[in-house]
């Protein structure tokens, strides 16, 4: 396998090679991130996360105990040297657990600089209430003001275009480096992303956000976690982690008086040890690391979400509402035949369907155009006196009125079939036949007829999009539903909804059924995500638990949904679903280690805390001596933190694999191997700290 | 030996045989079908609900259903507390008992509200015929059936559905279930040769020509309603070692299964109530082997008999002291670890007497709480560990935990935390308190490593609902009493309000459909991952204190066994 197929397509997680951020200058982030780590010892940001909180007060306790060992009674031997290591490694803990945040906010960081360094300070055209114009600085600008762009400038924040058409250069923010076409009252082409940079003609646009409030804006909060507020099972999980710790105070703080009843008192800075073993340190030192790093996944993945709940309720959606046009088939349908019906000769066909698509701008019609020419087809008529019949939902059909009075229209076969009768027509035998060939192929057919008569069926084609059936498949066994919603007749939609693998469709659909199908899903419970671009979709991506619009989408529909895809790539929803499940799994998968490791931890302390009960039996790891015992298993607590900060920031790999395919090979990994991993690293430690003679 | 594990293996089929059809029954009696019993209990219930003033009354929200639960068990400890006070002037007084001390008195109504049952007297020499049978056989039937009445309404809860009337599931476990089984049970029992009288004691001439005054009593209802209700409070001082409440392996037998059906039961009662029969029997054999587990435990301790005792015989012999030897060592090891786990509290012999292994594993039942577990707390419990699980480990299949399609978010886990965190608190704090005045406070009989056990299994006894004494312990003292009735409150009631709670904001959810990314609960796997983090919660958190005690109390007998 060469590498750039390694890169093209990975099954399962999501796809990389997709990054196309601003590149991001990570030189020096460690460093950085171990001042940080230094900086949040701070009590007031160290009692936000119970956990580590309490090994804070730990160490300032050691600390103590170290110069005065006799602060809490008096004690045998001098204990300050173990004192001292136990306060050294209780600190190594804090810094590690701190240092974990540190790297994970750094990489936010460092990419909101790259975004930030697109949005400098600019100034704006602003319009006047009396169409004049007037220099202002950008962050001035408010909602609503009205500005103009001209080639060269960067558009100072986010807008609506109100008039005009120009080409943008948007690869600030998607790293595509094609330019877009930007132009009013197109749903996927009418809203400009503050920090872009127009490069022909000019814009009116109408600002859309308030200064700081625009899209990259937003888009840097996020990445460096400045609003990032902990997702719901990210709180849940902090409760029962400190619930752990609150259990494991009380086992350790009431352990002092049975001791000393059996004349085997314990030590303070041993207990403190076996408290900072037994709580759980290690999620609670990579908990926030984790969310931070699952949002950064998001953000490289050129996807702006409003919240960190959004990208958590992304591994739960349970279906997955998809437009065919650009998420299943690739973007637009081409015309590949002219089928004459009626006796037409394919000559008449193509020039009646030259006619009929000539004022199309739609990528259909010019493929039909393209079709007709290359047939030889020509224009009979001057185009200019000739008046264009758009496109409507109520129609469906388009057109052209020719000077001579005559009406040619091309749409859904049943449109014109009632069309064509309307005036009077008949409907030839041979209309059913083509429309059932063509629906057969998972075609797209329109019926074309001039007046009352038939010509025949326009043949476009739809070719979907290479490994999208791979990819259902893969969101089948992981229990996410797909549900297909296409404009095309049922035929062509089960058709294509077979080849691609979806687990439904919906025909011949309107954007309204897009609701209305979100909201069938959610009455039995289920949380549903879709893709959505237009003006409207804005009510459906507001519908939905996970709404992504496309950043080519209307602002409308941007501020309706939870997400914004920067690279308008709708197939993005399904890596997102991966990410939200990796964020969880991860978290799940540490939790279940640091708690299975404290099994190990028992084992090692409790024997050489009790040592003179007799219970040496129980020091199955056959640790060196008791000091030893506890050192060896403070470190390991210390170590095993940074040790883990790749897999945090990293993710658990996901796999698409059934909820209890996913459950037994993970507690493998992480339950079962939480439990003998510690067995075997404490022994080491052991090891180690006995031939240096620490203990 | 082989007679003892035959004995043992007897009785597990026993009751494998018998808590699948308590199972069904009790299903069937709350999901308000028909059953055998309807044409003697329904005109009971109608005229009890229409005298009560609460027929066709509706289903209560979990504040009223807690509500109910306080109130009622208030109004009775009370007017329990009273008769004891009392009791010199009230009438069934044969041997003319004055009023216990305030503190006794308090401390054994609350035992026996909270259907504990722990008690820090002797029955015969303490309490009157009418304290026993009126006041205490009352509390006996009432605290038992709150326990059933919360189990029920938590698996309603759970599995989505209204939490039902607690006034209306109190009468129901009364009349369909403890009364019936009481009546047949204590027939039995009579016909065994168990007492049941008003008379006084009975006076006897001994061959040496002195008088012996025998205590007996209405003994054998008293006796089935301890087992089945897990009350465990004995009419005679040593309880179920008594030959007049159990005086053969047949009584024996009756009343250890008696006291197992129940919990045992009503996991299967949940299964078939929540639509998942195959969920309720992996929840069972869970329990089944736990419960196997420790009983192999403490058998083999006593079957091995004590080192010391061992090398001055010469010979390996069974550990007897502190045992009936009609019963022998296999079935005090079964009922020792049948009662500790089910939280009945009655005892057929000493568990002071009991080898450590015996000790660890009668602690660690009641540390558990789930090895059967009490009266319908038991099982609400185990299902407070399967959320847990559930929680900590579905993360790891990448959704949001859901537990019978409902998502497990931070008021269910603050919910189930409360519950785990109630039982360390009622247990090691008062412990160790104790333990930092052994002179003034503890009253130890036997110090070292055992005082540590002795204390701590009182606390763990009452605040587990068990009530089973290690015995050893001078525990009528203000302290003991006072203490032990904090340990036995917040044992009871704050799990049973977090349970509530908890079941009442499980049935508010909307369910999420099952897919394959679901997690599936019925199945060896997440089985096996609940037992392990119930070892791993439970056992964690006690481990420290079970290595001071009966661990430690093991390796210094083998120690001085070795040595000696």
């Amino acid at each position: 396998m060469t590498s750039s197929t390694q890169h093209h397509h990975q099954p399962g997680g999501p796809r990389e090679g997709r990054r196309h951020t601003p590149k991001v200058d990570m030189s020096g982030l460690y460093q950085r991130a171990f001042k940080e780590a230094f900086f949040k010892l701070d009590p007031r940001v160290m009692v936000k996360n119970p956990v580590m909180f309490v090994v804070w007060v730990g160490t300032i306790i050691t600390v103590l105990l170290t110069f005065n060992p006799g602060l809490f009674g008096p004690v045998p031997d001098n204990p300050v040297l173990f004192n001292g290591l136990i306060a050294i490694i209780l600190f190594l803990t804090i810094v590690f657990a701190n240092f974990a945040e540190a790297v994970a906010e750094g990489r936010g960081k460092a990419q909101a600089d790259a975004l930030r360094s697109t949005k400098s300070e600019t100034t704006a055209r602003k319009i006047l209430a009396d169409g004049s114009t007037e220099e202002v600085y950008s962050t001035s600008l408010s909602r609503g003001d009205r500005i103009k762009v001209i080639a060269g400038d960067v558009i100072p924040a986010d807008g609506e275009v109100l008039d005009g058409v120009a080409s943008v250069d948007e690869s600030a923010i998607t790293g595509e480096s094609a330019p877009v076409l930007k132009e009013a009252g197109s749903d996927v082409a009418s809203s400009v992303t503050g920090g872009t940079k127009i490069i022909s003609d000019e814009l009116t646009l109408q600002v859309t956000a308030d200064p700081g409030k625009g899209f990259i804006d937003r888009m840097i909060a996020l990445v460096e976690g400045a609003e990032r507020s902990k997702t719901p099972n990210e709180i849940a999980l902090t409760v029962l982690l400190a619930v752990l710790t609150l259990v494991f105070l009380i086992v350790i703080a009431t352990l002092p008086t049975p001791a000393a009843y059996i004349d085997s008192p314990v030590s303070v800075a041993i207990l403190i040890a076996l408290l900072v073993a037994l709580i759980p340190t290690t999620i609670g030192g990579l908990l926030s690391a984790i969310g931070i790093a699952g949002m950064d996944r998001v953000a490289q993945f050129n996807v702006v979400a409003t919240s960190g709940r959004a990208v958590e309720a992304c591994g739960d959606i349970n279906t997955l509402v998809l437009d065919k046009t650009g998420t299943i088939t690739l973007g637009n349908r081409l015309a590949e035949e002219f089928i004459p019906l009626n006796g037409h000769s394919p000559d008449k066909v193509a020039s009646v369907a030259l006619a009929a698509s000539i004022f199309d701008t739609t990528p259909e019609g010019k493929s039909i155009v393209r079709l007709a020419q290359q047939q030889g087809a020509s224009l009979a008529f001057d185009q200019r006196t000739a008046e264009a019949v758009d496109f409507s939902a109520r129609t469906r059909m388009s057109g052209t009125n020719l000077p001579d009075g005559g009406e040619i229209r091309k749409g859904a076969v049943d449109a014109i079939r009632g069309f064509v009768r309307s005036r009077g027509g008949h409907v030839p035998e041979g209309l059913d036949h083509a429309f059932e060939k063509v629906s057969r192929l998972g075609g797209t057919p329109l019926a074309l007829c001039q007046n009352d008569d038939i010509y025949g069926v326009i043949y476009l084609k739809d070719i979907i999009k290479p490994g999208i059936h791979e990819r259902f498949d893969q969101l089948r066994r992981m229990g996410v539903r797909t549900v297909m919603l296409t404009g095309d007749n049922r035929i062509t939609a089960e058709v294509i909804a077979r080849e691609a693998g979806v687990d439904d469709f919906v025909a011949e659909a309107t954007p309204e059924d897009k609701i209305q199908v979100i909201q069938a899903e959610q009455a039995e419970g289920k949380l549903v995500a879709m893709t959505g671009d237009g003006t409207n979709d804005a009510p459906a991506l507001a519908q939905a638990n996970v709404g992504v619009a496309m950043n080519s989408g209307t602002q409308a529909a941007k501020e309706a949904a939870n997400m914004v895809d920067l690279d308008s790539d709708p197939t993005k929803l399904i890596d997102l679903v991966t990410i939200g499940k990796q964020l969880l799994i991860t978290r799940g998968a540490l939790t279940t280690f640091s708690i299975a490791n404290d099994i190990a931890k028992y084992f090692a302390i409790i024997p050489a805390m009790f040592a003179a009960a007799g219970i040496g039996a129980l020091n199955i790891m056959g640790l060196n001596s008791p000091q030893s015992a506890v050192l060896s298993a403070l470190i390991y607590n210390a170590l095993i933190i940074p040790a883990l900060i790749p897999l945090a920031l990293k993710g658990v790999k996901f796999r698409p694999l059934t909820a209890n395919q996913l459950l037994q090979r993970n507690m493998l990994i992480f339950g079962l191997g939480g439990v003998i991993a510690p067995f075997i690293a404490i022994k080491l430690i052991d090891l180690i700290v006995g031939s240096v003679g620490l203990a | 030996m082989a007679q003892g594990f035959f004995q043992l293996a007897i009785a597990l089929a026993i009751l494998l045989v018998v808590a699948p059809f308590l199972g069904k029954y009790m299903a069937r009696v709350f999901m308000g079908q028909r059953t055998v019993l309807d044409p003697v209990a329904s005109p009971l219930e109608r005229l009890l609900f229409s005298t009560g003033g609460f027929s066709n009354q509706p289903s209560m929200t979990g504040g009223q259903y807690i509500r109910a639960i306080l109130v009622s068990n208030l109004v009775m400890g009370i007017l329990v507390f009273l008769i004891f006070m009392l009791q010199g002037v009230l009438p069934l007084n044969p041997t003319g008992l004055d009023a216990p001390n305030w503190d006794l008195a308090l401390h054994t109504a609350i035992s026996f509200v909270t259907n504990t049952n722990q008690q820090h007297y002797s029955g015969e020499t303490t309490y009157t015929y009418f304290s026993q049978a009126g006041a205490l056989g009352f509390l006996m039937f009432t605290s038992a059936a709150t326990g059933i009445a919360v189990a029920i309404a938590f698996i309603r809860g759970l599995t989505g559905n209204a939490l039902g009337n607690f006034y209306v599931d109190l009468t129901l476990s009364i009349t369909r279930i403890l009364l019936p089984i009481s009546i047949v049970g204590a027939i039995a029992l009579v016909i065994a040769g168990v007492p049941e009288t008003f008379a006084g004691p009975a006076v006897a001439q001994t061959l040496e020509g002195a008088t012996q005054y025998i205590a007996r009593g209405p003994v054998a209802h008293f006796e089935i309603i301890k087992e089945l209700g897990e009350n465990g409070g004995g009419f005679f001082g040593i309880n179920s070692a008594h030959p007049y409440e159990n005086p053969n392996n047949f009584t024996n037998l009756l009343t250890n299964i008696i006291m197992l059906v129940i919990p045992a039961g009503l996991i299967l009662t949940y299964g078939i109530m929540a639509g998942k029969p195959r969920q309720g029997w992996f929840i069972f054999g869970m329990v089944f082997v736990f419960y196997a587990a420790l009983i192999a435990i403490a058998a083999v301790g006593e079957f091995q008999g004590n080192p010391l005792v061992n090398g001055i015989l010469g010979e390996q012999a069974p550990n007897l002291e502190g045992k009936e030897v009609r019963f022998g060592w296999a079935l005090t090891a079964l009922w020792a670890v049948s009662t500790t786990g089910t939280m009945c509290g009655a005892v057929n012999g000493m568990h002071d007497s009991l080898m450590p292994p015996g000790g660890f594993a009668t602690l660690s039942d009641m540390f558990l709480q789930i090895v059967w577990g009490g009266q319908g707390t038991g099982t609400a419990y185990l299902f407070v560990f399967l959320i847990l699980t559930v929680f900590l480990t579905g993360l790891m299949v990448g959704r949001t935990p859901e537990f019978l399609s409902r998502k497990i978010e931070k008021r269910e886990i603050v919910l189930a935390s409360i519950i785990l965190l109630a039982h360390p608190i009622a247990i090691l704090i008062p412990g160790a308190i104790t333990l930092a005045f052994p002179e003034t406070l503890a009253g130890i009989s036997n110090p070292g490593f055992h005082g540590i056990s002795q204390v701590i299994y009182e606390y763990a006894s009452a605040a587990a609902n068990n009530g089973s004494g290690f015995e050893g312990l001078g525990d009528d003292t203000l302290w003991w009493n006072l203490s032990a009735s904090f340990s036995l409150l917040v044992g009871r009631y704050i799990p049973i309000v977090a349970l509530i709670y908890l079941a009442d904001s499980m049935a508010q959810k909307q369910p999420v459909p099952e897919t394959a990314g679901t997690l599936y609960t019925d199945s060896v796997l997440f089985t096996g991952v609940t037992a392990g983090t119930i070892l791993i919660l439970g056992a964690l958190t006690f481990l420290p204190v079970l290595a001071l005690g009966p661990i430690a109390e093991g390796f210094a007998i083998a120690k001085a066994a070795a040595g000696g």
